[in-house]
């Protein structure tokens, strides 16, 4: 498996956020994208998952089946959290959507809450979360989506230092797993990366 | 893939029911609706009476919109519509399932409501049942008909009344039939035309709301 972008380009409202962004990425690798706020970063994590069209090039993931966005996961901004609905709903929920469902499914929601360590909280509403813990909640389906390709938007944003190791362990251990990530991050210095691309400034 | 249309379909539910869900809003404006109708029209029974069948029909039809804009919002607010259209399911069925999620909250309230409120209007039984029976084949054609207007106003905030403004005019036939068919119904014919054409109307929009909804809900992907 292999994702690879040739010539991207990206336009949003008329405006040209990139062109020319070339980077090809082996099973295994992870690759951070930094930039300035508005150098398009969200938007080409989207790209990669198919949920906004290029305007120029193409991106592809080699070796998947179906379109690069069933194979991918996006963690974004956006948490797709239910407020009215219970952390371990919130969670079932994408298993059985994204995920295995039945038995298997409800082990690797356990698993997944108690690896982001939230299985105090399972029964609570989301409401009550606070932001650290809904982005918990939010990373938690990368373990019950088990999808290989990973796209994390500003995945460390409201995480203590706690959170921000879990975090680092989790994409470590996924591209060991022969897994891809697309991380993009202003600074999150503890996430390994083997490549870095930078967006905006003459990119 | 049908556990997770499955699990689509009653997550929809359980926001529905739960706390600010809004599935008991229709319901109280099908009330407030045919509990004010005596009072503009006047005591008169008998008149009361004709225009029953009609005023339910009005009645359903106004409530069903309620609501119909947050189908799709909701999930394009806080992110859920992206991963819906990641995962590897047919978007048309992801509608699908949305849509009989909706009706399961809003429509099937409104024909259960409905014989008990055709009493406040002095509708004799058989007329009671014929606004039950038509409603419930008839409200799943306004919510999967609002299935489109939901999708293609996804991305716009406040998009409530415009919903309802699309999704009114092309609602017509439905109320024509429905209230046609009741009163045949309370006549005696129960497989009376405007009933199959009422029938023919729902499983029309059951087929073309959530292909219709799909192609929308792409196309507002930029």
């Amino acid at each position: 498996m292999r994702l690879i972008a040739e010539n991207l380009g990206c336009q949003r409202g008329g405006r040209t956020l990139f062109r020319g962004l070339a980077f090809r990425l082996e099973a295994g690798e992870a690759l951070r994208v930094t930039g300035p706020n508005g150098a398009g970063k969200t938007s080409l994590l989207r790209l990669i998952g198919g949920l906004l069209a290029p305007a120029e090039g193409r991106v592809a993931l080699e070796g998947a089946e179906g379109r690069a966005g069933e194979a991918a996961h996006l963690v974004g901004h956006q948490d797709a959290i239910k407020s009215a609905l219970t952390v371990e709903e919130n969670l079932e929920f994408w298993c059985a959507v994204l995920g295995a469902t039945g038995g298997v499914g409800l082990a690797a929601v356990e698993a997944a809450l108690s690896a982001l360590g939230l299985s105090a909280l399972a029964q609570f509403p989301a409401r009550v979360l606070s932001a650290g813990q809904r982005r918990r909640l939010a990373l938690a389906r990368l373990l019950v989506a088990k999808r290989r390709l990973w796209l994390l938007d500003e995945p460390g944003s409201g995480l203590d230092a706690d959170g921000q190791k879990t975090l680092s362990h989790m994409i470590a251990a996924h591209i060991s797993a022969g897994g891809i990530a697309v991380v993009a991050a202003h600074g999150a210095p503890e996430i390994s990366a083997t490549r870095e691309i930078r967006l905006g400034g003459g990119a | 893939m049908s556990e997770a249309l499955k699990a689509i379909l009653v997550r929809d539910l359980k926001l529905a029911l739960r706390a600010g869900g809004g599935a008991g809003i229709g319901v109280m404006f099908f009330l407030a609706v045919v509990v004010i109708t005596p009072f503009a029209i006047g005591p008169d029974m008998k008149l009361l009476a004709r225009v029953g069948a009609a005023e339910l029909w009005i009645g359903a039809l106004l409530a069903s919109l309620l609501g119909l804009d947050r189908i799709f919002a909701a999930d394009q607010e806080d992110g859920s519509l992206d991963l819906l259209l990641m995962a590897s399911l047919p978007l048309t069925l992801v509608a699908a399932a949305k849509g009989a999620a909706h009706w399961c909250a809003t429509g099937l309230p409104l024909v259960v409501a409905a014989p008990l409120l055709g009493l406040l209007l002095g509708l004799e039984p058989t007329a009671l049942g014929a606004a039950a029976l038509t409603l419930l084949v008839g409200t799943p054609a306004l919510t999967f008909l609002g299935l489109v207007g939901a999708s293609l106003s996804v991305m716009l905030p406040r998009a409530g009344m415009l919903v309802a403004v699309l999704v009114l005019p092309l609602a017509i036939p439905v109320l024509i039939f429905g209230v046609a068919a009741t009163e045949a119904a309370s006549r005696g014919e129960l497989f009376s035309a405007p009933f199959r054409l009422l029938l023919a109307l729902s499983l029309f929009f059951l087929v073309l709301g959530p292909v219709a909804a799909a192609a929308a809900l792409r196309h507002a992907r930029d």
